[in-house]
């Protein structure tokens, strides 16, 4: 009788276990492993070896004997990464005599990557949102939407140069159109202005990352059943309202969906600004980031320093994914009551954090 | 359309229904067109720079009165000394290729694996997994660096080869997992009755259902290949070997800004994702939208 239970390699299953009662477990291992044994070995070789290294590089010297937290508390300190002093003085604070921009870099990458943040954030997820909700109902939306996104396909070191040719001074957009204005203080190259650099490259970035906010947004539209929004309306409910009360809402999910993308794709940012500046974040690192800092120690073979600052990231974007993945595993929530809760060992059957129905069509 | 309504009144609503939409629809359909062309802005200030001579746009790519049309800049960039495109697309698809069809079967087999062999410790192993989707790339570089000097793999684009694999895994996993528990598992039951292995109902029944998941995931994993430029440059340290997204910050030059290479070096870049987007963009987007709100 043929062996249907041996996977792929049924021979590497020794004879005395196959059929035999007591090999079941071992069996069913095996049947497993013949499946997930390449992916395994690949993840194990190339992703989580490098990772347990990168942590226990972070808390040894250069030779290899164990330092504590000296790389942590040398790489925090350091003005690369927190520059408290350029914070408290100039940062945020304009030149005598004007009110923008800013005088203020550098303040160190991991500032940089917040204030990164709280800007990028906000505008493309509403911008996002504004378009998805414009193009609803709007002949050839599509296409418009293909347009807004192909700066999602674009490589991110081309986005980098591509925003050169808005931003740096003899041939880009920028410049001449606020010289145009009269706007002298804008009126300058963007890239190698300490105050422009990165208020400069973030809308840059909020240009290209625009497209990922709403086509997820106009995907989770399409969820939402069209009787509600009549039903708003039949109520005598305003534009506003419904987009207040019921879009909103409802949108919720999506929302929280792209929050953590949008902030673990900020968190890592790196090619936009090398592409657009060069290794040391522009300007005196007007616009470092922390995986530009990391890129740096690396190349100048400060493994432990490279190590830290990577596991830094690491942290935020775990802390950040964990948002996320707790919906796509159906974790159980404290929330729910005893009973209702789904553990992620049950058989769905719908697919994993399918609460939703899937939309039909963007 | 209801017959028991009154020919005139069905017109008359009709009328006034058009005529109190049709201002605010003329308006939202403009103001859409508005924003998709100037989201289109930096790519034609790109595009205008590279088919020009760099002595038109050097003052602004939007200054049109010479203009003349030439290829020049886009053949200087593929054959240019420093990096020349033409071998940094040869050396992108090299990697790219294989690190697609790669990481798309054996995340495929152990998607199938974690979908229908699952047990209560092997979803740890998942979730494991699955965390490792979030781990940024910077958080290997050092330690997989060292790896390949060991292995005398670095400038080689196998190293890449093997660490895109490896990283594009984990979402292929998740991605094929769940697509595979939309599959009826019946089938796989009548075949598994009928005497055939798991392995041969997996490639014989399983893969062929799963063909528009894999078209998904071919357009993700080669668009993410082609783009990372981190990766490239930790692992691909001698000239000749570096992939194109290598090749398009080395155009920048030290004094003199040569926009008219950098544009089309960019272009070229870029063309590629752009075209496999235009071709596969319902797979790409299905795949997306899947991925993030469906899960």
């Amino acid at each position: 009788m043929k062996d249907a239970r041996g996977g792929p390699f049924p021979r590497l299953i020794p004879s005395f276990l196959r059929g035999a009662a007591g090999g079941r477990w071992l069996r069913s291992q095996a049947r497993f492993l013949s499946f997930f044994l390449p992916a395994a070995i690949l993840l194990i070789v190339l992703v989580v070896y490098p990772v347990v290294a990168t942590l226990t590089l972070g808390f040894v010297d250069a030779n290899g004997n164990f330092a504590g937290l000296q790389n942590y508390q040398r790489v925090i300190g350091s003005p690369d990464t927190i520059n408290l002093d350029q914070f408290n003085r100039t940062c945020f604070q304009p030149p005598p005599g004007s009110i923008w921009p800013p005088r203020g870099p550098p303040c160190g990458s991991l500032v940089n990557n917040l204030i990164w943040i709280a800007i990028h954030l906000p505008l493309t997820l509403f911008t996002g949102l504004f378009i998805a909700v414009l193009l609803q109902n709007v002949r050839g939306g599509s296409l418009v939407k293909s347009l807004i996104f192909l700066g999602m396909v674009t490589p991110l070191i081309v986005i980098g140069v591509i925003l050169r040719f808005i931003l740096e001074a003899p041939i880009g957009l920028a410049p001449a159109f606020f010289g145009w204005l009269g706007i002298k203080s804008l009126a300058v190259n963007w890239l190698v202005t300490p105050g422009t650099l990165l208020p400069g490259l973030i809308l840059g970035t909020v240009w290209s990352w625009t497209g990922f906010s709403m086509i997820v947004y106009s995907a989770g539209l399409t969820t939402i059943p069209k009787d509600y929004f009549e039903a708003a309306r039949v109520d005598g409910a305003t534009e506003w309202q419904i987009f207040r009360k019921l879009t909103w809402p409802l949108l919720r999910p999506v929302t929280l969906v792209i929050v953590t993308m949008t902030l673990l794709w900020e968190l890592k940012l790196f090619d936009i600004v090398i592409g657009s500046t060069n290794s040391q974040g522009g300007v005196g690192g007007a616009a470092d980031v922390l995986a530009l800092q990391m890129y740096r120690y690396f190349f100048i073979i400060d493994y432990n320093s490279a190590a830290v600052v990577a596991t830094l990231l690491t942290v935020f974007t775990l802390v950040v994914a964990l948002a996320l993945f707790r919906r796509f595993l159906n974790l159980p929530r404290r929330k729910k009551p005893a009973g209702s809760r789904r553990f992620l060992w049950t058989r769905h059957r719908e697919p994993l954090g399918g609460e939703q129905p899937a939309p039909d069509s963007v | 359309m209801s017959g028991a309504t009154p020919e005139e009144r069905t017109r008359f609503e009709r009328r006034s229904h058009s005529l109190r939409i049709r201002p605010k629809t003329i308006m939202i359909n403009v103001a859409a067109w508005a924003i998709g062309l100037a989201w289109l802005v930096p790519f034609v200030g790109v595009a205008m720079t590279a088919a020009r001579p760099l002595n038109q746009t050097s003052l602004g790519w939007w200054n049109l009165s010479p203009f003349t049309l030439t290829l020049n800049n886009f053949i200087s960039a593929w054959n240019y000394p420093g990096c020349p495109l033409s071998l940094g697309l040869r050396d992108s698809f090299l990697v790219a290729l294989p690190a697609t069809i790669l990481p798309m079967l054996i995340g495929a087999l152990a998607g199938y694996g974690f979908a229908r062999f699952q047990t209560r410790s092997r979803n740890f192993v998942f979730v494991t997994v699955v965390l490792f989707m979030a781990v940024p790339q910077m958080m290997v570089a050092v330690p997989v660096y060292n790896l390949m000097v060991k292995l005398g793999l670095v400038s080689n684009l196998l190293s890449l080869i093997l660490l895109h694999s490896a990283w594009g895994i984990p979402w292929i996993i998740l991605f094929m997992r769940n697509f595979f528990r939309t599959l009826p598992a019946e089938v796989e039951e009548a075949a598994r009755v009928d005497g055939a292995s798991d392995f041969k109902i997996f490639y014989k029944i399983v893969l062929p259902m799963s063909l528009p998941a894999m078209a998904a995931i071919v357009v993700f994993q080669f668009m993410w290949v082609w783009n990372d430029f981190f990766f490239a440059q930790v692992l691909i340290q001698n000239p000749n070997w570096y992939l194109s997204t290598q090749c398009v910050p080395r155009l920048v030059g030290q004094f003199v800004r040569p926009f008219d290479l950098l544009s089309a070096g960019a272009i070229l870049t870029m063309i590629v994702p752009i075209g496999l987007y235009a071709v596969l963009q319902r797979f790409y987007i299905r795949g997306l939208v899947g991925w993030t709100i469906k899960g």
